[in-house]
């Protein structure tokens, strides 16, 4: 569209026609204060705060409704516009009880901060102030009335944003009341996205109220540790008497890939990391007995003395590594070259969400979508999978651009999924006919049972760009159609779905029995040995079913298992493992942890520093949040397991010249938000501390040397964006694609069959959701 | 159209399943249905509610947003006669007011209320057009003018009479 130029204040610029007023002026420093009004949604225009003077224009007008218009004079703040906005708060503050004090918004409250500004403390109402008691509308959403300034911005996030329309508005005047959809509770995805956009303390969060108040609370931007999206959220952190509590996890910083989403399970399932429960001391079995708490000297010298004792007597590929989909890059990355270079073998693995090595490879000369493209993509083919259940943040994205720029989307599954209500075309298939779906696309025969298939294609091939969503229903070959497919359209680009915060990582990392990071074969690993200086084994080692046949027939003398829990995953007997020496390296005590020999506590992903990479490929920045004692993150216990295997810990993490034992913050807990912004000025001026051998950016660096993908910019990552993976520089050969290890973990907005199983907020939702099925879907 | 079970007569049925065809979006039909619905079963129902939902394709509790916002669309059962009488500024001025206490007394029962065998129910109500012809009352749809507390119990009683007949209205 072509641009205006208006003045706004005095201040002349130009702007593209049909820009909102008050998105204008706000993109040019302009504050307009509006309670209603919120970027993407519907406009409402009901708090009248955004009012400003329109030279021409009888009365005052609302901001955020009129659009920019060549000529138009402004004025946003003057005595006639303070005194009407102060006059609509005196409104609005009639029933608003002044319990400010106590209110959860205290502090982070527009009203609040506009009463302040206008100066309405003083009323002309004498009335007594109606109060109505809180309602609890779910286990983490209560509803305080009077407190409620009917922005509607809730009911809009809910409807419009979510598509749940679990909120309303009942009555009208100054009766109207913003209601449930079950009359006196809800019955929604319990994303607490209304509890988040509500300016003021009306909706506040089961998980959160009156537990302190947002100054008294480190805010940490990081990674959320549950799905495959990598979501940004801010933890809230407190000085507890063990370390820092989350208290809060939120989005007020809205740069992430999620934009202004969060899950369940991003705002509320922290609360793992608080649980009582939590293993915070090394135990060790000896000859049969219990297991008993020992010093951390006394574990880690006992599992490294065993493992080298096995190494030296029957060689590495008598002990097998399982890793985990939770740790960072560079913890994964550690444990691979722990494993192949100091403990000699290649049996390695980790429990598998999707064919990663297989899409890599299929992927070569094509372009990998971000999270970030999803949001702005013309046209989205969603192949399989239930984003809505499993990958929310990308749902989210996907229904925000369907909804604001009117994105088209195409879903073929097996289930009615709740995202075929955006989609321009649905097509149903059976689950078996994913395959001959692909075919389908490619020109065959329509799969049978699908109905108006032939337009569903004609659709999809005429697009002239396109953005390929598929999930774990799509292994091996099935990939490498689906690819060759897309290359034959103009313009396409993919995204493999997987599961865990850091399952693509694993995978990147090189937590396979064939394949060394960035899917580099064991065989040709000549560039890894010259950097490692250290001989690797080449023959591929054992995947991860076989290495657990093998310590059930008692031939593995080892397992050393990282932040994973295979006897539950893979429902095995724990007790045949006992012939095995296993370490367990976790947060908790499970199934796998109650049959190991060593157990070593260790910190979760809100724990550390590192990075991470979600299932798009954005390579994304973990920074430090909570603190618990006694316990220690993967990648220091690696370390110093190393060490007491007798390996040359300098040769593993390539720390400082010297040799420097110290760090820059991180183990001081929130403090190291500090620390963070020093390394950034460090690495501005290219240096950069590498001073501890547990410092994770030192093997970073690392990385980024050998994954020619990971060598995105530093300063950037550093400072908190995501940055996209160059995956256009993954060389892969052909991998030896095991579709049979795959095991996608198929989980639902409230489950997550691992962390999830330790929240207690996901439980009470769980608990408080009746079975009946949503009549509005 | 729909072969769902319905709660409404046919002839009303196969209303509504045109009434969703004529406006660009199905929800329009929103406040004609509930209104329609209201005169055959006599109030909004939860029933009424959930099947006015599901032909529409919305939420219930949109539907309920929607009820709550009107006056004129009830979820309580009022009487076979629903007497409202106009207390605005013209009726007023000419005796709406005592109007309106002749028949909570005549009746017994305060406004909004229903009598005991659910023949009548009475509601104070704004302004129903019939300035003219003020004090004015209207009983279900039809109107009664000029009324004095003598002219009303005639009124009354000849409803009374109807529902003796069997009659609706």
């Amino acid at each position: 569209m072509a641009d205006v130029t208006l003045t706004v204040d005095g201040k002349k610029f130009t702007t593209p026609a049909g820009t909102l007023l008050i998105e204008a002026c706000r993109a040019h420093g302009i504050e307009v204060p509006a309670f209603c009004y919120y970027p993407g949604l519907s406009l409402q225009a009901a708090c009248r705060m955004c009012v400003v003077r329109i030279e021409k224009m009888p009365k005052l007008q609302t901001a955020c409704t009129t659009t920019v218009a060549e000529g138009m004079i402004v004025t946003t703040e003057s005595p006639e516009i303070a005194q009407a906005r102060k006059a609509t708060i005196e409104m609005l503050l009639g029933n608003h009880p002044l319990d400010c004090p106590v209110c959860d918004a205290g502090g982070e409250c527009e009203l609040q901060d506009m009463t302040f500004k206008y100066g309405a403390h003083e009323s002309k109402f004498v009335e007594i102030k109606q109060h109505r008691d809180e309602q609890q509308w779910s286990p983490v959403v209560f509803f305080d009335r009077p407190r409620c300034i009917l922005c509607y911005r809730c009911v809009r996030v809910c409807g419009e944003g979510m598509d749940v329309w679990a909120l309303g508005v009942q009555n009208r005047g100054v009766g109207s009341v913003i209601a449930p959809n079950r009359q006196d509770h809800l019955d929604c995805e319990e994303c607490g996205m209304c509890i988040d956009i509500c300016p003021v303390g009306a909706l506040t969060s089961g998980a959160y109220r009156y537990k302190t108040r947002p100054w008294e609370m480190s805010h940490v931007g990081t990674i959320c540790a549950h799905c495959g999206d990598g979501c940004k959220t801010t933890l809230g952190v407190r000085r507890s008497s063990d370390g820092m509590e989350i208290v809060r996890g939120d989005n007020r910083d809205k740069s992430g890939i999620n934009g202004d989403f969060l899950c369940i399970k991003g705002r509320y399932a922290f609360d793992f990391a608080n649980r009582e429960d939590r293993l915070t001391q090394p135990l060790i079995r000896q000859a049969g007995a219990d297991l008993r708490s020992v010093s951390w000297d006394e574990a880690i010298e006992f599992a490294g003395l065993k493992l080298r004792e096995i190494r030296d007597s029957k060689g590495g590929s008598a002990i097998g590594v399982i890793g985990s989909n939770r740790t960072t890059n560079e913890e994964a990355y550690l444990l691979q070259k722990f494993a192949r270079t100091v403990l000699a073998t290649n049996n390695i693995d980790h429990h598998r969400t999707a064919d990663y090595p297989a899409y890599a490879s299929a992927l070569s000369g094509k372009s990998e979508a971000s999270l970030r493209d999803v949001g702005s993509a013309r046209a989205i083919l969603l192949l399989g999978n239930d984003p809505t259940e499993q990958h929310p943040g990308l749902a989210w994205q996907i229904r925000t651009n369907v909804r604001l720029n009117g994105a088209r989307l195409y879903v073929a599954n097996h289930r009615l999924i709740r995202l075929r209500r955006q989609a321009t075309a649905f097509l149903q298939i059976r689950e078996s006919n994913y395959a001959a779906l692909i075919s389908f696309l490619g020109g065959a025969s329509p799969p049978a049972g699908a109905q108006n298939a032939a337009a569903f294609r004609n659709a999809v091939r005429k697009e002239e760009s396109l953005l390929i969503v598929f999930g774990s229903e799509f292994c091996g070959r099935d990939i490498e159609a689906l690819l060759k497919f897309g290359s034959t359209l103009p313009s396409v680009k993919f995204a493999c779905l997987g599961d865990y915060a850091n399952s693509r990582g694993a995978a990147d990392m090189g937590l396979y029995p064939d394949l060394l990071p960035g899917y580099v074969p064991v065989s040709a690993a000549a560039h890894f040995t010259e950097e490692y200086s250290a001989g690797l084994p080449t023959q591929p080692g054992l995947d991860i079913m076989q290495m657990l046949d093998a310590a059930e027939r008692g031939e593995l003398d080892a397992l050393y298992v990282v932040g994973a829990n295979p006897v539950a995953r893979y429902r095995r007997n724990g007790t045949a493992l006992r012939d095995t020496f296993l370490i367990v390296q976790d947060m908790f005590m499970t199934e796998t942890a109650q049959v190991a020999d060593v157990i070593l506590p260790a910190a979760n992903l809100y724990e550390k520093a590192g990075t991470v990479t979600n299932t798009f490929g954005d390579l994304q920045l973990v920074k430090k949040a909570a603190d618990r004692a006694g316990v220690r993150t993967d990648f220091e216990l690696i370390v110093r397991l190393a060490a007491a295997i007798g390996a040359d810990v300098k040769k593993l993490v390539p720390f400082g010249p010297r040799g420097v034992h110290a760090d820059f913050g991180q183990a001081r807990g929130a403090q190291s938000g500090e620390a963070d912004r020093h390394g950034v000025w460090l690495s501005a001026h290219h240096l950069e501390p590498r001073l501890s051998p547990f410092d994770p950016f030192a093997i970073f660096d690392e990385i980024q040397r050998l994954v020619p993908a990971y060598d995105v910019p530093r300063l950037d990552l550093l400072t908190g964006n995501d940055q996209h993976l160059r995956s256009e520089l993954v060389q892969i050969e052909k991998p030896v694609s095991r579709p049979d290890l795959v095991l996608p973990s198929n989980d639902t907005l409230f489950t997550s069959g691992s962390l999830g199983l330790y929240s207690k907020t996901l439980h009470s939702v769980l608990e408080a959701r009746q079975p009946v099925e949503t009549a509005a879907d | 159209m729909n072969t769902q079970p319905t709660l409404f007569s046919p002839a009303l049925a196969a209303r509504f399943d045109k009434l969703v065809t004529l406006y660009p979006i199905k929800r329009s039909a929103l406040v004609p249905m509930l209104l329609y619905a209201q005169d055959e079963v006599g109030y909004l129902s939860d029933a009424v509610i959930a099947e006015v939902a599901e032909r529409i394709g919305v939420s219930e509790l949109e539907v309920r947003n929607v009820i709550s916002y009107y006056s004129l669309l009830r979820t309580r059962p009022l009487g076979k006669y629903h007497v409202q009488v106009c207390t605005n500024i013209s009726c007023m001025l000419r005796g709406g007011n005592e109007i309106l206490e002749h028949c909570k007394k005549k009746l017994g029962i305060p406004s909004k209320g229903v009598t005991a065998d659910g023949l009548f129910s009475l509601e104070e109500v704004e302004c129903i057009g019939a300035c003219c012809w003020a004090p004015a009352a209207q009983v279900n749809y039809d109107f009664h003018e000029n009324l004095t507390p003598d002219s009303v119990d005639e009124v009354l009683a000849d409803y009374r009479a109807k529902a003796g007949n069997g009659e609706k209205k």
